[in-house]
């Protein structure tokens, strides 16, 4: 069993599990975190195949980390994207759900706004 | 099984627990801290695969900067937490569950049937690396073989920034993001700031610059800077710009648009869109790296402070 | 002569590891949030050092020493600083449990 194999095994159970928190935890926040875990999975197996067609002088081959690296930036700014969302929501609406059935308390806004 | 080997397997293991922990523990807080130790461990593993460039963003933007949003985030809905609603049905569970484990299932015998011998790009981005005059084959792939993604990813980076701002509410149209921070000037975090901050401007720059050859480039050097920004602003040592200002949204666009300039100039002037005359491609890509860097550290900032909160009245430290 | 740098090298990272161990069981173990401060910095900054110490005799140039030994203070900065701050949290929060 080589780096190949057990790293491979590896991300493809934190997507699972990944996936699994996306679909089954209730909180918003908790989805984003899990929907973060599924796509550090997808960049460690862009790794594994990036490691595979390694050749002598470089470890690794470069156009899969390259894309990883983007993606990692790309994830990060719909991370943020999502929570700027969430706190907005939160902000109006009282706890942030969405169970659409949930009832509403409306809160007096802080901004005035 | 060698050392190796087994030391891999146990940080493979170790990952997953981390990974179950951060899914199944009750508090929102303590999954977010679960998450920033699974992005730390995930660095280690790129280093295993030989990924150093990878590592290094991933420890900077997955365990550092994503964390900080996280916890913000965790902390500003804790008083939310008591009225979460109820766990979701076992049917709904278990189902979820089946899926994860087929896809897991189908993944994982993927990872075990790859073809042999492994298609690589390597051998392709060494033979062209004279074209650019860089050693490091990442940065010539994102800089020239493949310029296009990194292109429209700052583009993306724009559009995720006018997304956070445009959920500011009317009274703050324009003003500063996040929170004010008031910290004690004379206090442990300001001087942290005040000595850490010269150093890790330095760190960043060197960590860009020398990405032209090593480990390293504009995303790390990017998140790198920010995260310093981020430091003075949460020391209370400076503040974050009204988003109406014009020199900000210049240097906000300024990664893609010089981008997309050098691009069109190879369309008129060279072979196709974004191609670099061989003479000049070292000088062109440093260019747009610079601007790069610049957009990429502030756009990161700006994300993490999130949608302008307060209206843009002058700053008294 | 390289066997000696080894040597030295394999000491004084084990050491390393054992206050990272030690400190790692004081975080698991200890009752309150000040105790659990305690074990981590105080192990952590040890651990870091003598893992530094002994990676220096690998270091090709004094470059990378130089490097190595800036890792380890800064992380003694953030380490003590970041600590302070925790502990001061907890006093005011009056979660010392």
């Amino acid at each position: 069993m080589g780096t190949v194999t057990v790293f491979g095994l590896c991300a493809a159970a934190v997507v699972g599990l990944g996936l699994y928190g996306v679909i089954a935890n209730p909180q918003p926040l908790r989805k984003i975190i899990a929907f973060n875990l599924l796509g550090s999975g997808v960049f460690l197996l862009f790794g594994v195949i990036g490691r595979r067609g390694a050749v002598a002088g470089i470890g690794s081959d470069p156009v899969p980390q390259a894309l990883v690296i983007t993606g990692v930036v790309v994830a990060f700014s719909a991370t943020a994207l999502a929570i700027a969302l969430l706190l907005r929501l939160f902000d109006t609406a009282g706890p942030a759900t969405l169970d659409s059935d949930a009832p509403t308390r409306p809160r007096p806004d802080r901004f005035g706004g | 099984m060698s050392i190796a080997t087994a030391f891999e397997i146990m940080l493979a293991a170790v990952l997953l627990g981390l990974g179950i922990w951060t899914i199944v523990v009750r508090e929102t807080f303590s999954a977010t801290v679960g998450f920033v130790a699974y992005g730390l461990l995930v660095a280690l593993i790129w280093v295993r695969l030989d990924a150093a460039d990878v590592a290094l963003t991933e420890a900077a933007i997955g365990g550092g900067l994503s964390g900080v949003l996280l916890l913000g985030a965790a902390a500003r809905l804790r008083d939310a937490e008591p009225m979460a609603e109820a766990a979701p049905g076992k049917l709904l569970r278990a189902t979820a569950a089946a899926l994860s484990v087929l896809t897991t299932a189908t993944l994982a015998g993927t990872v075990l049937l790859l073809p042999d011998p492994a298609p690589s790009l390597a051998p392709a981005s060494v033979a062209n690396a004279w074209a650019t005059g860089l050693s490091n084959p990442v940065t010539n792939v994102l800089m020239a073989f493949r310029a296009m993604d990194t292109m429209l990813e700052k583009v993306v980076l724009v559009l995720a920034i006018v997304g956070v701002w445009s959920l500011a509410p009317d009274s703050a149209w324009g003003g500063r993001p996040g929170p004010r921070h008031r910290a004690d000037p004379y206090g442990v975090l300001a001087f942290l700031a005040r000595l850490l901050s010269p150093v890790g401007i330095v760190v960043g720059i060197y960590v860009f610059w020398t990405g032209a050859n090593h480990p390293g480039g504009a995303f790390q050097g990017g998140a790198i800077l920010a995260s310093m920004w981020l430091l003075a602003t949460m020391a209370g040592l400076a503040d974050a710009p009204p988003v109406s200002s014009r020199p900000l949204r210049l240097i906000l666009v300024a990664g893609s648009g010089l981008f997309l300039i050098v691009g069109l100039a190879g369309l008129l002037f060279g072979a196709a869109f974004l191609s670099y005359a061989p003479a000049l491609a070292k000088p062109l890509i440093l260019g747009i790296e610079v601007a790069m860097v610049l957009t990429i550290a502030t756009t990161l900032g700006l994300l993490l402070s999130g949608a302008p909160e307060r209206s843009a009245e002058p700053w008294a430290p | 002569m390289s066997l000696v740098r080894d040597m030295i090298s394999i000491a004084a990272v084990s050491a390393g590891a054992f206050f990272f161990l030690a400190g790692t069981v004081g975080l698991l173990r200890f009752p309150d949030t000040l105790t659990r401060l305690h074990a981590l910095t105080k192990a952590d900054n040890l651990g870091l050092g003598l893992v530094v110490l002994g990676l220096l005799p690998q270091a090709d140039s004094l470059r990378d020493a130089l490097k190595l030994v800036s890792i380890w203070l800064l992380g003694l900065l953030a380490g003590a600083t970041v600590s302070q701050l925790i502990a001061r949290a907890a006093r005011q929060g009056g979660s010392i449990r």
